[in-house]
């Protein structure tokens, strides 16, 4: 077991892990935060997407020792004052999801993308999604969403 | 007879027609969504599954001591062990056997028998011998790999062809050969009409195996109550009414013991329209040691253990006059079950049987079908189910035909049209289809394409010899939805209806609560419903609970799957909704002190004929009928309504959808530069759900087209064993799509309604694959299969060369 001190979405936590522990199971299991979800076993599908130190990344790809001292945005965290996030508000008010498995990792890949990107056009989003999987939406409306979000939210740059 | 989408939704209605957004939003976007994994209950334990990594094996042993001494590890069983466990098999409910539809048969289907855990044989890889419980995920990892199991391989069976040779290695000894049944449908004189037309075209098409991939893999908890004997069971499930009944024949727990819970579910398609080893063998396991367990699936585990679809050889034939009309149709289908039959795969070809003509109107019709057993993983539905390979069939025939015959495939279409119609009209494969207008829908789609434009265009690239190719793909379809009325169900052999029930509450603080026997996940029951039931009874969106999806709280139901819920569930809860108006109406005039045919029911609420401020809501009568102070004579307090519903015929949705692509002609590489989907689903309850639902079929069905198969070598171990390597494509692959409708409302049910969630994955396979076929005509191709990769076309187009490239 090793002590692993993190900060998610804004508040402090410490537990101890077995160093093989992944990321992903460290945050659902251990710390409840189970909105990140887990779709496939090859770093393939982005369910588990979430922002560590603010780059968009796998959970299932990283052992919850690499965390260590780090920061980590999961969905749980985009809420300010029970207001959705602008993405999440895209995502509802464009129907971006079915059955929501993928949305979390979804929303958290569009966030990064925001964040790094400067212009977003309907292209580089899809470029930029590619490390994402949903199987219900054909992908039309995230883009959209996306698209809708990036524009209310560029001036301000989050 | 079809309307603009818009008109066709009455004045009154506030929310049906309406892109109401959905209430299942919040606590999906916001990570409080209770999916499968994240249940965790006290002391529960871990369950893992032993797999056999052998397509065909005799088991000699199973020897779980070196994993019983590893951290951890409670338990192993072997299915000789868990033998004992099983009152039954697993189920398969619609066992079909050879037969001549009508003549009824006189041959028992051929039913192998599948326990949840092998115990003399293992048929495929992936197929469980072993069960191992441990008290953490970690462990019961840890223990799979430490039980070793004694095998003896056997030579496997892998094609359909090779397997209905005599000499081909037997995936069930006691069954004699590797055919399940024949079932042939046969219609008008077939023989004559294919000797004497002018023309007949022949075509081959394979269709592959497709791995569902619902984002959410599979899981069950189940938590036992072992003082009462009682089980409570989530699973990741379509179905979970139907699991509740199965699950209690095959463990011998008593049906009113038992309560399943599907709870939140990522996904289906088809996937978890069945009954898994895993979870009879979680309440096996939990009722062995009296504590909770989990089983949480592993995308690997997916790929091998979750049923694949489609997987079937088509020949097909149409048979033509010089001009251009169908006369007869002819398919032979041979069907790839996997190693054993799961819950409604004998059944899944059926479902595209009655359609091969599409929407065309020939005189003489044949289909015939023979599933055969092979030593790979089961199949059984995929979104579309016997639809999409039966859509593809015709379609991509009607245009070879069109090549043949050098003639336009749209002007071959129309020309071949049942025309327009609005009552029960019989058809070649013997259905009557509901209602259809289907050159409305060409035109619309035809409209949204630019057809003239990408012809011409296309033209011009021929002319100056450019290497990228346009190819124009069109694909017309037929689905046959609503499953489905009990009594041809009954015909079928299905063992169960095809009803579905709804329960409207109307509670006295004026909220309603919607009870629906459907089970959704992902298609927005929850929020379709609310609008039905606000509309209906004059109430609020946002005071209407839908609840679903716990047979303890919906009993009655028969889940998801089919493109059934609205066209069935839903006329249900229309249903309810006028059983709760008619006893409203009585209270109402009691009150009012009028007599019942006194009152209309205006702008959602009964009001005196004539007297506007005279008149009782809903929420009124709801109040009235809970206090009971004054009630008429025979009228029981409370107000409430149970609705079960079986449909008198399916529906039949309908569409065009026209596809164009580039072909890169040195690279084989294909791009789909444009999508357009015009489908006919009847009238809309939320078009912003509809839209979603085509959107996805259409990007399921493109998928097919260009990018998914499962492949296999030649030891039946499967290739394409994960997301890398069984291509799934991203949104850097897809387009963004046109998508409309045109409204021919169903003749079946009240609300014209017909069912839209399978229609993309119905219809897009067949466009594009024309669209490729039709790009790469001029290059002398004249045969591509599914699915059009890169290297495929590639190939064709150096085939056609001759080879020389």
């Amino acid at each position: 077991m090793r002590r692993v001190a993190v900060t998610v979405n804004g508040v402090h936590r410490e537990a101890d892990v077995e160093p093989r522990q992944l990321l992903v199971y460290f945050l659902r299991e251990q710390l409840g935060l189970t909105g990140t979800n887990v779709g496939c076993d090859t770093t393939t599908c982005g369910a588990c997407t979430i922002l560590l130190d603010g780059k968009s990344v796998k959970s299932c790809a990283l052992l919850a020792v690499q965390a260590d001292g780090r920061e980590m945005t999961t969905i749980e965290g985009l809420q300010r004052d029970g207001e959705l996030h602008a993405l999440q508000r895209a995502f509802h008010e464009h129907h971006a999801l079915q059955c929501g498995y993928c949305t979390p990792g979804m929303i958290i890949a569009g966030l990064g993308l925001i964040q790094d990107d400067g212009e977003l056009t309907e292209e580089s989003i899809r470029l930029g999604l590619e490390g994402n999987i949903c199987r219900c939406t054909g992908y039309h409306n995230i883009v959209k969403a996306i698209q809708v979000a990036a524009d209310e939210l560029t001036p301000t740059r989050m | 007879m079809t309307q603009t989408a818009e008109a066709t939704q009455e004045q009154a209605k506030r929310y049906v027609g309406g892109g109401v957004l959905r209430k299942e939003d919040p606590e999906l976007l916001t990570g409080q969504a209770r999916f499968i994994d994240d249940i965790a209950l006290p002391g529960m334990l871990w369950v893992g599954v032993v797999r056999s990594p052998f397509a065909h094996a005799r088991i000699n042993g199973v020897d779980g001591s070196r994993a019983l001494e590893l951290p951890g590890v409670v338990a192993v069983l072997s299915g000789e062990e868990l033998a004992g466990d099983w009152e039954a098999g697993l189920p398969c409910a619609w066992p079909i056997a050879t037969r001549s539809w009508p003549t009824p048969t006189d041959e028992d289907p051929r039913m192998p028998d599948h326990w949840p855990v092998a115990h003399d044989k293992a048929r495929f890889v992936g197929d469980p011998v072993a069960v191992v419980v441990a008290d953490s995920r970690a462990h019961a990892k840890d223990a799979l790999e430490a039980v070793d199991v004694d095998y003896e391989p056997l030579e496997p069976v892998l094609d359909v062809e090779q397997a209905l040779g005599g000499d081909a290695p037997r995936c069930h000894e006691d069954l004699g050969d590797n055919r399940c049944y024949t079932w042939t449908l046969e219609n008008g004189e077939v023989e004559r009409v294919f000797s004497e037309a002018p023309v007949v075209v022949k075509e081959r098409y394979r269709h592959p195996r497709l791995i569902p991939n619902a984002i959410e893999p599979r899981g069950v908890v189940v938590q036992p109550a072992p003082a009462q004997g009682e089980f409570t069971m989530w699973s990741a499930t379509q179905i979970p009414h139907i699991a509740k009944v199965t699950l209690s024949l095959t463990t011998g727990i008593p049906e009113s013991k038992l309560r399943v819970i599907a709870p939140d579910v990522g996904g289906g398609f088809g996937s978890k329209l069945n009954v898994y080893a895993e979870e009879a063998v979680c309440l096996a396991v939990a009722r062995r040691l009296g504590l909770p367990v989990k089983w949480i699936e592993e995308r690997s585990e997916n790929y091998l253990g979750t049923i694949h679809g489609r997987g079937v050889v088509q020949d097909m034939e149409l048979a033509a006059t010089e001009e251009g009309k169908v006369v007869g149709v002819r398919a032979r289908v041979l069907a790839d079950f996997g190693a054993y039959l799961q819950l409604v795969a004998p059944g899944i070809p059926l479902l595209g049987a009655f359609i091969y003509h599409g929407l065309y109107d020939p005189e003489a019709y044949l289909f015939e079908c023979t599933g055969v057993f092979t030593n790979r993983t089961p199949t059984d539905a995929y979104r579309g189910a016997g639809r999409p390979e039966a859509t593809y069939a015709i379609e991509r025939t009607i245009d070879a035909l069109a090549r043949r015959l050098g003639k336009d495939p749209v002007e071959l279409r129309r020309r071949n049209f049942i025309p327009p119609f609005d009552e029960p009209r019989a058809t070649a494969g013997g259905l009557e289809f509901d209602s259809g207008n289907y050159p409305a829908t060409l035109d619309k789609a035809l409209e949204l394409a630019d057809y003239e434009g990408l012809r011409r265009e296309q033209a011009e690239r021929r002319a100056r010899g450019d290497g990228k190719a346009l190819g124009i793909g069109l694909a017309t379809y037929i689905e046959m939805c609503g499953l489905a009325p009990s009594q041809v169900l009954s015909a079928l052999k299905y063992g169960a209806g095809g009803w579905d029930a709804a329960t409207i509450r109307c509670h006295p603080t004026g909220k309603v609560t919607v009870v629906t026997g459907t089970s959704p996940h992902g298609q927005g029951h929850v929020t379709s419903w609310a609008q039905i039931a606000a509309d209906e009874l004059g109430v609020a969106f946002e005071d209407v609970e839908v609840l679903h999806g716990d047979t303890a709280i919906a009993p009655l139901g028969m889940d998801t799957y089919g493109s059934r819920s609205l066209a069935v569930g839903g006329i249900a809860l229309w249903n309810a909704a006028q059983k709760i108006k008619e006893k409203a109406k009585r209270i109402a005039a009691h009150d009012l002190e009028v007599s019942p045919d006194d009152l209309e029911w205006t702008d959602g609420k009964f009001q005196v004929r004539g007297v506007p401020d005279k008149s009782k809501t809903i929420p009124d009568v709801a109040f009235a009928a809970w206090t009971a102070h004054s009630l008429p004579d025979d009228v029981e307090p409370g107000l409430e309504a149970t609705h079960v519903y079986d449909p008198p015929n399916f529906t039949f949705p309908a569409g065009a959808h026209v596809c164009a692509v580039e072909v890169d002609t040195e690279t084989g590489e294909v791009e789909i530069l444009k999508y357009v989907a015009v489908d006919d689903c009847g009238n809309v309850i939320n078009p912003t759900i509809v839209e979603g639902q085509v959107h996805g079929g259409v990007a399921q069905g493109i998928a097919e087209a260009l990018y998914e198969e499962a492949v296999y070598d030649d030891a039946g171990n499967l290739l394409t064993s994960s997301m890398h390597s069984y291509r799934i494509p991203s949104a850097a692959e897809l387009p963004s799509f046109v998508t409309d409708r045109t409204v021919t409302p169903s003749s079946t049910n009240p609300m014209g309604v017909k069912g839209v969630g399978e229609a993309g994955t119905i219809a897009a396979p067949a466009a594009v694959m024309n669209a490729v076929a039709d790009a790469l005509a001029p290059l002398g191709v004249t045969k591509i299969d599914l699915p059009a990769t890169p290297e495929r076309v590639w190939r064709a187009i150096r085939d056609a060369k001759g080879g020389a490239q």
